[in-house]
Parts: C-alpha cells; sequence; structure tokens
C-alpha cells in the first residue's frame, strides 16, 4: 500500500457543531471503500468558522483546503481527487493564502489548527517546547525580565502587566506558591481561550511550566468552564500526554525541576471569571469576592503567593521566551505591544478568530474580514469586550483597538470579543439585559452590584413603559455611577458601560419603546 | 419554579433525608475518590451530578461530615453555581445560550420557541419527561450561533426547524 494521505478535520467543538464529526467518518470509509490509505489528524480550527468543518490535504503543495465539508460531500471530493488537492467547488486552496488567515499575525495561535493538539512530538515540531528549553537555562530573574520587556499585558481583560504580577509574585516568600490559569472564558463573543484548550493546549501548559519557574512555583491549576465539554476532555488528554512525555512531573524536560498541573472544572458561574472569586471557587466555596489587598500575588490560593492569569496571556509566554522581548514587543501600538486575538462573533458573514496586532480597528474587522452581516442588514453596533463591554457605534469603528484608546472612547478591549448586531437590535432592550445578567450572575457580596443591578432592570423597564421617562434616565445614570464607582469588582462597576453606551449612543430607541408603549 | 418536596418533621438524625441505598453508594463511592484533594467540593458535586443526574440534597450530610464542613456550608456551595441541579432532570438536558452573540442572530425568538415547544421555562422539565431546559450564558461558539448543548453535545446555528428536529429525536431516544 501506498505511503498514507493526511488528511486534518478538526476536533474543535464549532467545527463538530458544524458536522466535523460524520465528515471524518465518512473519509475514512470511503477511503476504505476505494482501498487508499489515509491518515486522519483531528486538528484544532485555524479560526475560519465560516469554513468549518475545513478538511485540509497534505500535498506536496502544501496543505490544500476544503470547505465547508458536510458528509455528503466526501464522495464527490474524492471523485474530484480529494488526496491530491483535485479541483472541486469547495476546494479554497492552500489554507495558508486563504485572505482572511493570510492577513493575520499570529504568534500565540501559530499552530492552533496547524497541529494534532494532543501529539507532542508534532507539538515539538512546531516550535513547541523551545521557550521552556530556554527558560531553564535563564535564572529566575531573566525569565520575569523577558516577559516584563515583551510588555504583555493580561489578556483576560483587565490588561495589567504581567512581568510586574509575576516579579511580585516571586518576591513573596512562601513554602508553596501556585500558578493558576483563568480559562473561565464566560463573556460572551469569545472563544479564544477554548480554541488553544482543544486546539494547542500544550502552549498553555508550557506557559505555565515557564512561570512556575520565573516566581517558584511548583503546582498548577486550570480553571475550565463546565460549558465547554469539548475543552475540558482535550485539555485532560493533553495533561496526560505532558506528563508522560516529562514536560510536567518531577523532572521537567530532564532538568530535574518539578512541576505539577491540573485541570479543575467550574459549575456555571459568571463571576469566577474575576480572579478573586475564581480562588474562592478553586479552594471549594463559593465564588464570592474578596477584597484585595491582599493581591492573589502575595496572598492568593490557599493562601499562598498565587500568579493567576488568563489562558491567552499565559499560553504566549513560551512563544516570547523562544523569540525574546524585542520580537514580541515588535507588535502593537502605544503600552499595548504585541497581538491580540480578536473574536469576531454575533450577526457577522465571515466569523472566527483574528490574532492581529493592536492598533487594528473595528471597520477593517467587521467589513474587510467579516465581509459584513449574515444577515445582509446594516451594522448597527458592536459590543467589544464581553457582556461588561460598551456598544460601540459606527461613528467609533475607526478607533484603534488599544487598552488606551478603548478606555478614551469609554469602552473596553475586554478579553477581545466583538459581538456585531445589526440594525434590528433594539438597544434598550440590550441595556436592560446587561442589567438582568448582572443580577443573575452578581455574587451578592457587595450592595451596588446585588442591589443596583435589580434596581436597575426596574427603572429600564420604566423608562420602556413610558413611566417618568426624563427622571427614571436621570436615575438610572445616577445609579450607574454609584454601580461604577461603589462595586468591589469589574462585575458591578463595568455592568453599567453597556448600558450607559446603549443610553448615550441609541437615546431613540429608549424613546421609541416609550412611544409605542405609552400611547 | 415548583417547590415540590414536602417538608415533613425531621428524622431524629437531621433534617437531611436519607438517601435510598443506590444513591447512597454513588455518593460514598465519589466521596472516597475526590475527597483527599484540596479544594474537593466542586469536584465532588460534579462527581455525583455526573453519576446521578443531580445533587439530591441527602448528599449534603455526608458530603459535608467528609470534608469537615457544615451542611449550610456545602448547601451554600451546591445552590451559588448554577450547573449543579437539586431535582432529577428530564432524560435529556438542554442548555440554550441567551448570551449577546447568540441573541445578535435570533436567540431571543429560539428561546420562545423552545418554551412553547417544550411547555416550560427555563429550569423545568417537559411534561413527557424527555427535556429538561436550561438557560446558559455562552457555549464559546458565538461566529456560529444561536448555540445550545444537548447532552453535553454542541450544536450551532439553530434555527426554530432544527431545534424541532433535535428534540424529535432526543424524544425518540
Amino acid at each position: 500500500m501506498n505511503e498514507p494521505v493526511t488528511v486534518h478535520v478538526p476536533r474543535d467543538a464549532t467545527a463538530k457543531a458544524l458536522g466535523a464529526e460524520p465528515v471524518a467518518a465518512a473519509i475514512a470509509a470511503e477511503a476504505a471503500r476505494r482501498n487508499l490509505a489515509v491518515r486522519i489528524v483531528r486538528n484544532g480550527s485555524r479560526g475560519l468558522f465560516w469554513l468549518e468543518p475545513l478538511v485540509e490535504v497534505a500535498t506536496a503543495a502544501g496543505r490544500i483546503g476544503y470547505g465547508p465539508v458536510q458528509a455528503g460531500d466526501v464522495a464527490a471530493l474524492f471523485d474530484a481527487g480529494l488526496l491530491g488537492g483535485g479541483a472541486h467547488a469547495l476546494r479554497l486552496g492552500p489554507v495558508d493564502e486563504i485572505p482572511e488567515l493570510k492577513r493575520q499575525q499570529r504568534l500565540t495561535f501559530a499552530r492552533c489548527g496547524v497541529i494534532d493538539p494532543l501529539d507532542l512530538a508534532d507539538y515539538r515540531a512546531h516550535g513547541g517546547l523551545r521557550g521552556l528549553a530556554n527558560a531553564l537555562t535563564m535564572d529566575s530573574d531573566a525569565i520575569v525580565r523577558v516577559v516584563t520587556e515583551s510588555g504583555l499585558r493580561g489578556r483576560g481583560g483587565a490588561a495589567f502587566p504581567t512581568g510586574i504580577k509575576w516579579k511580585t509574585a516571586q518576591a513573596a516568600q512562601a513554602d508553596r506558591k501556585y500558578i493558576v490559569c483563568n480559562a473561565d472564558e464566560g463573556d460572551s463573543g469569545t472563544f479564544a481561550d477554548r480554541m488553544l484548550l482543544e486546539g494547542d493546549p500544550f502552549a498553555l501548559i508550557e506557559g505555565m511550566v515557564i512561570a512556575g519557574l520565573a516566581v517558584g512555583a511548583t503546582m498548577g491549576y486550570v480553571y475550565i468552564r463546565s460549558e465547554y465539554p469539548d475543552a475540558w476532555r482535550t485539555f485532560n488528554a493533553a495533561l496526560a500526554a505532558a506528563r508522560a512525555g516529562g514536560v510536567l512531573g518531577d523532572d521537567v524536560l530532564g532538568s530535574g525541576k518539578h512541576f505539577h498541573l491540573e485541570a479543575r472544572l467550574g459549575a456555571g458561574a459568571y463571576i469566577c471569571g474575576e480572579e478573586t472569586s475564581l480562588l474562592e471557587s478553586l479552594e471549594g466555596k463559593r465564588g464570592m469576592v474578596r477584597y484585595k489587598p491582599p493581591l492573589p500575588a502575595i496572598k492568593g490560593l490557599f493562601g499562598k503567593p498565587t500568579v493567576i492569569n488568563n489562558l491567552v496571556t499565559l499560553a504566549s509566554v513560551p512563544a516570547i521566551l523562544d523569540h525574546g522581548a524585542a520580537w514580541y514587543a515588535g507588535y502593537g501600538m502605544g503600552r499595548s505591544r504585541g497581538t491580540l486575538p480578536i473574536q469576531l462573533a454575533g450577526n457577522i458573514r465571515r466569523g472566527g478568530l483574528i490574532e492581529m496586532a493592536f492598533g487594528v480597528t473595528l471597520r477593517e474587522l467587521i467589513e474587510d474580514f467579516g465581509g459584513g452581516t449574515q444577515s445582509g442588514r446594516p451594522v448597527r453596533t458592536a459590543q467589544v469586550g464581553g457582556p461588561l463591554g460598551a456598544y460601540i457605534p459606527p461613528a467609533q469603528f475607526d478607533t484603534p483597538l488599544d487598552y488606551e484608546a478603548y478606555a478614551a472612547i469609554k469602552g473596553m478591549v475586554g478579553h477581545g470579543g466583538v459581538v456585531v448586531f445589526d440594525d434590528s437590535v433594539d438597544m434598550a432592550q440590550q441595556a436592560r439585559f446587561a442589567m438582568a445578567f448582572c443580577a443573575v450572575e452578581s455574587c451578592g457580596k457587595c450592595t451596588p452590584c446585588r442591589i443596583g443591578s435589580t434596581r436597575g432592570v426596574e427603572v429600564i423597564e420604566r423608562m420602556l413603559a413610558g413611566v417618568e421617562r426624563d427622571r427614571n434616565e436621570a436615575l438610572l445614570r445616577d445609579l450607574c455611577d454609584t454601580m461604577v464607582n461603589g462595586s468591589l469588582c469589574a462585575l458591578g462597576s463595568m455592568a453599567p458601560f453597556p448600558v450607559l453606551s446603549a443610553l448615550d449612543h441609541f437615546p431613540e430607541d429608549f424613546r421609541r419603546a416609550a412611544a409605542g408603549r405609552a400611547a | 419554579m415548583k417547590e415540590s418536596r414536602a417538608r415533613t418533621a425531621p428524622p431524629p438524625g437531621g433534617i437531611a433525608p436519607a438517601l435510598p441505598p443506590q444513591q447512597a453508594t454513588v455518593v460514598h463511592e465519589v466521596i472516597a475518590r475526590l475527597q483527599e484533594q484540596p479544594g474537593a467540593l466542586l469536584p465532588i458535586l460534579h462527581g455525583v451530578q455526573d453519576a446521578l443526574g443531580h445533587v439530591p440534597d441527602g448528599a449534603v450530610g455526608p458530603i459535608a461530615h467528609a470534608l469537615n464542613l457544615t451542611r449550610a456550608e456545602v448547601h451554600g456551595v451546591l445552590t451559588f453555581y448554577h450547573w449543579y441541579r437539586r431535582e432529577q432532570p428530564g432524560r435529556h438536558v438542554l442548555h440554550l445560550c441567551r448570551a449577546e452573540a447568540c441573541q445578535a442572530v435570533g436567540a431571543n425568538a429560539l428561546e420562545e420557541h423552545a418554551r412553547h415547544v417544550l411547555g416550560t421555562d427555563f429550569h423545568g422539565t417537559s411534561d413527557d419527561g424527555a427535556i429538561t431546559l436550561e438557560p446558559v450564558y455562552c457555549l464559546g461558539n458565538c461566529a456560529c450561533g444561536p448555540s445550545l448543548l444537548l447532552d453535553g453535545e454542541l450544536h450551532a446555528r439553530v434555527t426554530p426547524q432544527r431545534f424541532d428536529a433535535l428534540i424529535a429525536e432526543a424524544r425518540k431516544a
């Protein structure tokens, strides 16, 4: 029999939801029927979700893509010479040349969708473990210095400089320290953490081992949402492979250094994406936000110094240790260095993951990459940064995506989620939803969030019923001010952002509702 | 919300109902397997729910005892997290995404459709005992919504027609 042809069919949850499992089964069956040798690799997703399931065939001319493929297309694809990269209506050509992918700057997601996520040899062959190998030759100060000089800031949303956080934990004296990965990716419109867990989990593992070396921690936890069953399964399989391959354990890559890592499952509480409530949850408690200080870097998990970082932050570290701080800092603008994995979602024709240097604009993302709305109707707004992020009107679509530039327009970049809405959206209802969501997810510790969110829903409902609209608007703004300035954590202090942005940029929706219902 | 559990006089050993023997075996097996790990409460609650479909109130006492916690502490955790369920669900559990990215592509209408088709509100079960409907805020499938999770399996671009087909199939199983 001939050398088998390698065919990639993603195992990513979105690809599977769009039919990747039956496609993989059909390819195996069709190859067997025709007596052709095929090796099927279940890769992650490239993040070009409008093309999923995206089947890639390894040919002499590189990887040729076909998509979106359904199981019913497979026989015809074989007829067209799929295994040789033959012509077919679904043929996309070389995957690396697909315009929406070619324009990206993939640093953190360089391997996602390319490799077999559970094959350590494949990971190594694509540059994996080089950062860790470098880190093992460095002292902890030097590792922290590289991360600091790279300009990497927390990708979970708060954008705190990672090097400074690590330095604090490194300096803390304790018999135990922890590295915790926040993979409680609860923001609507985000899936970067999920894609890496399913597509390049070793990058996270490697980043956490490096963090352990940097601060002197030998134990780590990855807190994954229960809403991500596929990511949970894939990451646990990756942990087993990393232990078997000597990346984790009592002799990391033969260095004699220790690092142990476990995954823990969340239980459907949005608040646990907030770092201190995540730590409470890991300790087996309700996810109640802690007062700060003390910072987790001083007194974190089980009272010990803890580095808690977002998944994308930690997964960006191996490439920085491999290529150097200057390489990473060479991307980006202002104080936002490096790249941001932007997740284009909602009502969008070509949605997916776009990793670009900071500075790209919503207009480029939505029009050039996304191709406008899925519905074909005009774009009315995009919510950036998850359910606590502002609704940005088209007039501000040319603002560069940069932490400071977004703060200046009362928005936030957050975890990089962009949710696009067409002109059928009712912004007053979106404002009401923001408050209702906060009420459902509030941990209840501080009054502005716990009570304010419920009162917020009521005030908006009175406005929509046409009851003393102007007085209620003043009351709503006053309430938002109390929440912004008086809440303990970002949930209560930022839930007003979508509300106020809807009120400021789309006041007509609040009036229209009032006029319609008061009549 | 239906509150169907009848509250009668507490038995001498405490107010928690005793577990039926098969459930007790499962609960004690899960506790024995997981109680030594740090912060074991969430893993134990997951273990019990995975095995029994819910965390019965009778499990609270044994878990509290094993972890040296009060029953109130275990109850507090059990009721804080949306994922845990204290009532036996229907034969299938459907998590319907209500978050913004899905709203942008018709999740609100799908939600209305789901309530109507299943004849139940969120947290309830259809009359034939087939489907329990739960809300969820984001499944990470935000470029291909509306999304739902049926028995842990993700479905994308769910139109009302596709919803009906999924439900019809689940009802048969």
